[in-house]
């Protein structure tokens, strides 16, 4: 056990911080969940993927450094560390490259990944639909083979940033014969073209962040499907380990988030109260414990080992403890915290509120808690499915 | 960056794994508890064979001079077993300290033999009068005044008080802190028992991550077993969840407990601090999966002839020993604030 950084992952830390400092927007850019914050986002995501900060883990030939798992956590230290915008093309990079990179052909990873991760063509996942949340595999949307391709018809929901999003990635059923997780199949489709609608729907903090799409005879050529044909569930559920695991939130967001809760708290009215106090430690420890046990998965991971159900205990402790720490800010703010963003007596601009309502959203989004105890339970404790 | 054990350190956890499974039985402990501690004597000293015992021992005194990295594995592996006896106290505290800080007489009358088996530390640190395993033990390292005392337990008065978990067999001690006994109190002197007490905290920190895994082990077990409404229990949701909820705690628990064994065996800066949220988290799991794997024994969990109970009371003498929560909360506290 060597719980130093070594002296090429500390110089990959001080590159890091060099560069950040010297580029992160000095004023905070407006919500990338809104169509004119977005515009702002992806410009910041181009100058990422020119200076090579974009996707730091990936090959150089698609734009990234090779960076170790153990440097790509330490990218995400400096980065959140630096109060940097965030990551607008989150479900591309880290949800849809890593189904590419284990499924996707030559020709499909020559094709998409830079553009994806410079932010020129972006992504938005299209899993849910309005009657398969937690119940993915009752979906009910298809796709209907044609020359040279299929035709998709059937509604997603709660896109992520398909309002202003260009591509999207998700489940058809391809075998009609077939019932649930059998005969799907993962397609990526365009959301700006004949016979497809984006409505998008305001998410609990006011910003447009969700989309429904509606497909009807949507042309999709035979190269953007990932995967075999009707192999779709099994392609699929390698994403979701990455969406719930380290890749969509690494402790670097989560110590940051402390760091600012602990000045908070410095600056606060009263800090003679001793449970308040308790419970700003308590963030505090929760993001260092989060910080050491991904530590010890990613050796695990280096080492070659797969964490596979690991990663839903991943999911549901730092989604609760966000909500947590951002509970404990908003009762260090008191009164105050009803003032939203941009009003003028807001403290800290209102962002502990927006945070709050975005926390919320943790133990509900990349499979509910709900769900992500019973895989506890079933795959790792092995306590029987019924 | 490297967050793992060497091939070495499992081995030793596994030697340590396979004498418990074969030697500590859950009969043992019972035995124990029941007023026969010499139950639990061949378990001490096949870990002496083996070189357990004598780990921390320097190499002239029949050890292998190992660091906190070493015992930590070991020390989970007690606590799964729930062996009772002065491990704690002999290995991960009295050995090191007795080096560190003995005078050649003490040294050459107890290192040795602590470390072959043959004779048992116990310890009390200052304001501490109620010793678990007093009776047992034979010899004393007890702080008092800032000073450090090492003798026999001959010379110490030892009237047993009954403990709720009977296996920990304290007493309440006095003695006479005679100039004979003392052993060095220099500035250094000081600092090693220091050393010595967060040692001693963090190796029951290791203990309650074994008592955790094991207590939950067992409510697994009794989930898939125990049938009603014609299904295993372990079926219904409900249950799933909350033994869900108590790996969560206990898997997140580990590596604090690791990363402080780190900080200590490197002398980091931050050791002090490490180790209260090593304890911190290893005690808060042990009892929070006391509490469910109890729920999910149902009645029978609420028995002395269910074998739960044994490591269930371990588990709330060792969080609340060495430090509680609100102790340690409040050193990380004037860290972080």
């Amino acid at each position: 056990m060597d719980l130093d950084f070594t002296a090429d992952e500390e110089g990959f830390r001080k590159e890091c911080r060099t560069w950040l400092e010297a580029n992160v927007p000095t004023d905070e850019l407006p919500s990338g969940d809104t169509r004119e914050g977005f515009k702002q986002h992806i410009e910041w995501e181009n100058e990422l993927f020119d200076a090579g900060w974009a996707a730091v883990s990936w090959p150089k030939q698609y734009g990234g450094r090779e960076a170790s798992l153990i440097e790509w956590l330490i990218f995400e230290e400096e980065y959140y560390r630096a109060g940097a915008p965030s990551r607008v093309t989150q479900n591309g990079i880290f949800l849809l490259a890593p189904t590419l990179f284990e499924f996707g052909t030559d020709e499909q990873k020559e094709r998409i990944l830079r553009p994806m991760a410079r932010g020129d063509v972006t992504w938005g996942q299209a899993w849910s639909e309005p009657n398969a949340g937690s119940d993915l595999a009752s979906l009910t949307s298809t796709a209907r083979r044609v020359e040279g391709g299929w035709r998709l018809t059937g509604q997603k929901t709660w896109s992520t940033r398909a309002a202003f999003c260009d591509m999207a990635y998700g489940l058809f059923r391809t075998d009609p014969a077939q019932t649930r997780h059998r005969g799907l199949s993962y397609f990526m489709f365009p959301l700006r073209t004949k016979g497809v609608t984006v409505r998008g729907v305001d998410r609990l903090d006011g910003d447009e962040g969700f989309a429904e799409i509606f497909l009807e005879d949507v042309f999709v050529p035979d190269a953007d499907i990932i995967g075999e044909v009707d192999q779709g569930w099994r392609v699929a559920m390698a994403t979701t380990g990455s969406e719930r695991g380290l890749t969509l939130r690494s402790p670097g967001r989560f110590m940051a988030t402390a760091s600012r809760l602990i000045d908070l708290y410095h600056r606060h009215r009263d800090r003679s109260d001793p449970v308040l106090r308790d419970r700003v430690i308590q963030a505090w420890m929760d993001a260092q414990a989060y910080r050491w046990f991904t530590f010890q998965t990613v050796t695990r991971m280096m080492q070659g080992e797969s964490i596979g159900a690991d990663s839903s205990m991943n999911k549901v402790f730092w989604s609760e403890m966000d909500v947590r720490t951002h509970e404990t800010a908003l009762a260090l703010i008191g009164e105050l915290l009803e003032l939203d963003e941009g009003a003028e007596s807001a403290v800290d601009q209102g962002q502990w509120m927006k945070g709050f309502q975005f926390a919320l959203a943790g133990p509900i989004y990349a499979g509910t808690n709900e769900i992500q105890r019973n895989i506890i339970a079933e795959r790792v404790l092995g306590l029987p499915r019924k | 960056m490297r967050f793992a054990f060497t091939d070495d350190q499992q081995m030793l956890r596994d030697t340590v794994r396979d004498v418990l499974q074969r030697e500590c039985a859950p009969e043992v402990v019972r035995a124990v508890w029941e007023g026969r501690p010499e139950a639990a004597a061949s378990v001490w000293a096949t870990l002496a064979e083996t070189g357990v015992i004598g780990m921390t021992a320097p190499q002239d005194a029949g050890g292998m001079a190992m660091s906190e990295l070493d015992w930590i594995l070991p020390f989970e592996e007690i606590g799964y077993a729930a062996l009772p006896g002065p491990l704690v106290e002999t290995i991960a505290v009295g050995m090191p300290l007795l080096d560190a800080v003995g005078t050649d007489a003490q040294k050459t009358q107890w290192l040795e033999a602590a470390a072959t088996g043959h004779a048992k530390i116990v310890v009390a640190f200052e304001d501490q009068a109620i010793v678990p395993y007093a009776a047992s033990a034979d010899v004393l390292i007890a702080e008092r005044g800032g000073v450090a005392y090492c003798l026999p337990m001959s010379e110490v008065s030892a009237v047993p008080e009954r403990s709720v978990d009977r296996a920990r067999q304290l007493a309440r001690i006095t003695f006479e802190e005679s100039e004979a006994h003392r052993m060095r109190s220099d500035v250094e002197g000081h600092a090693l028992l220091s050393l010595a007490k967060e040692r001693a905290t963090l190796a029951t920190a290791a203990q309650l991550v074994g008592l955790s895994r094991r207590m939950l082990d067992m409510a697994v077990q009794y989930a898939k077993d125990r049938e009603q409404f014609g299904k295993p229990i372990g079926a219904q949701q409900a249950v799933k969840h909350r033994l869900a909820n108590a790996l969560i705690q206990q898997e997140f628990a580990r590596p604090m407990v690791y990363r402080a064994g780190w900080s200590l065996a490197t002398n980091q800066a931050t050791a002090e601090v490490d180790v209260s949220l090593a304890k911190i988290y290893a005690g808060e799991a042990a009892t929070f999966v006391v509490k469910q794997a109890l729920q999910v024994h149902g009645a029978i969990g609420y028995t002395i002839e269910c074998d739960l109970h044994m490591w269930m009371k371990r588990a709330w003498a060792l969080a609340a020993t060495r430090g509680d929560s609100a102790f340690h909360r409040e050193r990380v506290g004037r860290h972080v604030l």
